[in-house]
């Protein structure tokens, strides 16, 4: 993988449930150092294709290569482990355990102490735990979690979770972020914070990033390219502004009467 | 598992009515409401059942005790503070034997359990805090875990035993085998290993067997792992019944359904005895059950210690994250199978080490022991004491466990007393169980002592509750 190549290669990526397609044959490259967006109607295939990516389904046919090695089928651990944290679309924080904690949980693959050292306390597995707090807080800290340690993630108040969410997935130290739909439920305020972060998140910490979102203002502000897809096929890809005008997207969006002016 | 949210206890809507407020109690000082509990405590004890049930000094010298250790705040006192209460209830348990006869009788109850009762109390602990690691941590329903301890119990027996005397194909009945066996005399024949060495062995013998078993039915999830291990926890003691010859070859592991009888005993041999004082002989001591007690004991704080300590650890948190959502828990990274499989396997250790222990202690192995009530038994252990929370679960195998061995006769019999009836309460033992699991479930559905976080879920509130339910992708 170049500087400027890609971080993760889709190739003719298919999945079936039953008789139904969710997402057929697409082909699909997300540049490293960029903001790629995956946007489309509602059930399009947008969530199914994120999830094959991590390992949650198992592709019908083609082939994912991320960072150079071959993922398709392999388990999410395994996808995690490799460099690709993400957030859900409904938010599936670890309801019960405190922000910290769902924190401490990401970095689950990153630590090294085994059943022995946790139940000794070896000092190398001490300093180990008490790095991986303090790394935590950070982390808290960095997506605007300040004292919120100690909540309980079902306590914390629904534009805290999603950043919980991002805090978590930036926990497992990924090369590339997913964000299923982060801004969801957000008010235009929150939103907007959002998006700053996002192009912080790329310009500081040299992440890539893959936005699932329908927030076209969101979309339009934060991205370097738009993919788009509708019941499972790619329609368009390009520059948010290409993509903008697109007929076929604006087909996909508004109905083919948008077009024609029928 | 998904819990309800916590309502208003109806025990505060009574208060309610005499003008206590729960929000007003919660601001008291914490001393303030312990001085105010201790009261009502001493109140409703000495003074109503007191009168009644003819409490002596015996109790109120064990209130006396209650009230210092309760009332001041001993965490406080810096590093040592934190160690005054735990180490003071410990060292009331290790003594125990010392001042169990002189105590008072508990009302209803009965009498405090004598030390034999407190041996079986202390095994049903160690495996109620072992399934709490499998049921509580990791949320992975266990209806099959008496099969663990079975094949602690069989392990353990068959290695020390005359069991495997005499069944070599050429029929020499007096071969004999001895690791650090105490008293064996080598005309018994036999296999005869230290039970101290066989504690470890049938722990590691039937967690390796749980990450067998683990392996393919772990990818199951909720009820289908339910009935899986419940049809292994059945499958086990028919293999103990039926193990005297298995497949027609005459290979006589269990000994059927006599099971493996006079195990050998677990004592530090006579060189320990003579230079260290240690006892040499179990079950030929004056003070046996003591000796077994106070063993019992240490098993018992080495689970708890265990159990903490990777509950706080990076397996913990992975547990529970599992608990909480097994495709978030993946997608950050933890390997399910893995990780489930760990807490079957730490879970079957404790379960074969409390079962190989159980075996000595009762010096043998039955196949009746094992039945699938004994699982339901353990799980509603953990269930009643609080799941996930180990001090809890300890208070709950306690009691039940109290129950089963005395309380229920004990109790039976007060009431056959007083009330001039025949019945023959022991018998209904199950639905009295079902009984204290239902009033449990209703007015303490995270059990007598919740997780510290269903604590912190009372005192922090819940968020946006109905986004979860509608979490389907």
């Amino acid at each position: 993988m170049s500087e400027n190549g890609d971080l993760l290669v889709a190739t003719a990526l298919r999945k079936e449930f039953g008789g139904l397609v969710a997402v057929n044959s697409v082909d699909f490259t997300v540049p490293v150092r960029q903001v790629t967006s995956l946007i489309g109607p509602n059930g399009a295939g947008k969530t199914t294709f994120f999830n094959m990516l991590t390992g949650v389904y198992k592709p019908t046919s083609g082939r994912i290569v991320f960072d150079g090695g071959d993922v398709t089928g392999k388990p999410p651990h395994a996808i995690t482990n490799r460099g690709v944290g993400r957030t859900f679309q409904n938010i599936r924080l670890f309801r019960e355990m405190t922000a910290l904690e769902n924190v401490l949980v990401g970095m689950h693959g990153h630590l090294k102490g085994g059943i022995v050292s946790s139940i000794v306390h070896t000092p190398h597995q001490r300093r180990e735990e008490r790095e991986a707090r303090a790394r935590a807080r950070e982390l808290l800290q960095f997506s605007g979690l300040r004292n919120k340690d100690d909540r309980l993630a079902m306590s914390l108040p629904y534009g805290d979770q999603r950043r919980l969410e991002v805090a978590r997935a930036l926990a497992t130290n990924p090369k590339l972020l997913l964000l299923d739909e982060p801004t969801a439920g957000m008010n235009p305020q929150e939103t907007a914070d959002f998006t700053a972060f996002v192009s912080r998140l790329k310009e500081e910490q040299g992440l890539t990033v893959l936005l699932i979102e329908h927030d076209m203002k969101v979309v339009m502000g934060v991205s370097d390219r738009v993919t788009v897809l509708d019941y499972g096929e790619k329609i368009a890809e390009g520059t948010p502004s290409e993509v903008q005008h697109n007929p076929r997207v604006i087909e996909a969006y508004l109905g083919s009467g948008a077009v024609s002016g029928t | 598992m998904r819990l309800p949210r916590p309502t208003a206890s109806p025990l505060w809507a009574l208060l309610g009515l005499f003008g206590l407020k729960e929000a007003r109690w919660r601001s008291l000082h914490p001393m303030a409401r312990r001085v105010v509990i201790a009261a009502v405590v001493g109140l409703v004890v000495l003074a109503v059942l007191g009168p009644i049930f003819g409490l002596d000094t015996s109790a109120l010298l064990t209130y006396a005790v209650f009230l210092v250790l309760y009332i001041p705040s001993w965490e406080r006192f810096g590093r040592v503070g934190r160690f005054i209460l735990p180490g003071a209830i410990l060292a009331l348990v290790v003594t125990y034997p010392y001042y169990n006869t002189k105590l008072f009788t508990i009302p209803i109850l009965g009498a405090f359990p004598d030390v034999h009762t407190a041996v079986v109390m202390l095994i049903y602990v160690m495996m109620a805090v072992g399934l709490n690691v499998v049921v509580g941590y990791a949320g992975l329903l266990d209806l099959g875990y008496v099969a663990f301890y079975a094949i602690g119990a069989y392990t353990a027996a068959a290695l020390a035993s005359t069991q495997f005397a005499g069944q070599l194909p050429n029929g020499n009945p007096k071969r004999f085998f001895s690791f650090g066996s105490i008293g064996v005399d080598k005309a018994i024949g036999g296999i005869h290993i230290s039970v101290w060495l066989l504690l470890i062995i049938a722990g590691i013998l039937t967690s390796l067997i749980g990450m067998l078993i683990g392996l393919p039915t772990l990818r199951l999830r909720g009820d289908y792992l339910a009935i899986v291990t419940l049809g292994f926890g059945e499958i086990l003691p028919q293999v103990a019944r039926n193990g005297d010859n298995f497949f027609n070859t005459g290979i006589n592991i269990t000994n059927g359904p006599q099971g493996i009888t006079s195990m050998d005993a677990i004592g530090f041999g006579h060189w320990l005895h003579q230079n260290v004082g240690l006892p040499e002989n179990y079950l030929s001591a004056p003070n046996s059950d003591r000796l077994f007690f106070w063993t019992a004991i240490v098993l018992v704080l080495f689970t708890i210690f265990c159990s903490l300590r990777l509950r706080d650890s990076k397996l913990g948190r992975a547990w529970i994250a599992i608990r909480e959502d097994e495709t978030a828990a993946a997608a950050m990274g933890v390997p399910l199978m893995r990780t489930k499989t760990l807490a079957y396997a730490i879970g079957a250790f404790f379960g074969g080490v409390a079962g190989a222990y159980f075996a000595e202690f009762t010096t043998g192995a039955n196949p009746d022991s094992f039945s699938f009530n004994f699982s339901v038994f353990v799980l509603v252990m953990v269930i009643l004491g609080g799941i996930g929370n180990v001090w809890g679960v300890l208070v709950g195998a306690a009691f039940l466990a109290y129950l089963d061995q005395a309380g229920l006769a004990d109790t039976g019999a007060w009431i056959n007393q007083h009330l001039h009836l025949t019945i023959d309460v022991p018998k209904y033992e199950f639905g009295i169980y079902g009984v204290i699991l239902l009033l449990v479930m209703l007015f303490r559905p995270n059990g007598l002592v919740p997780e510290a976080r269903r604590k912190l879920e009372f005192e922090q509130g819940v968020e946006d509750e109905p986004l979860y339910d509608l979490a389907i992708e």
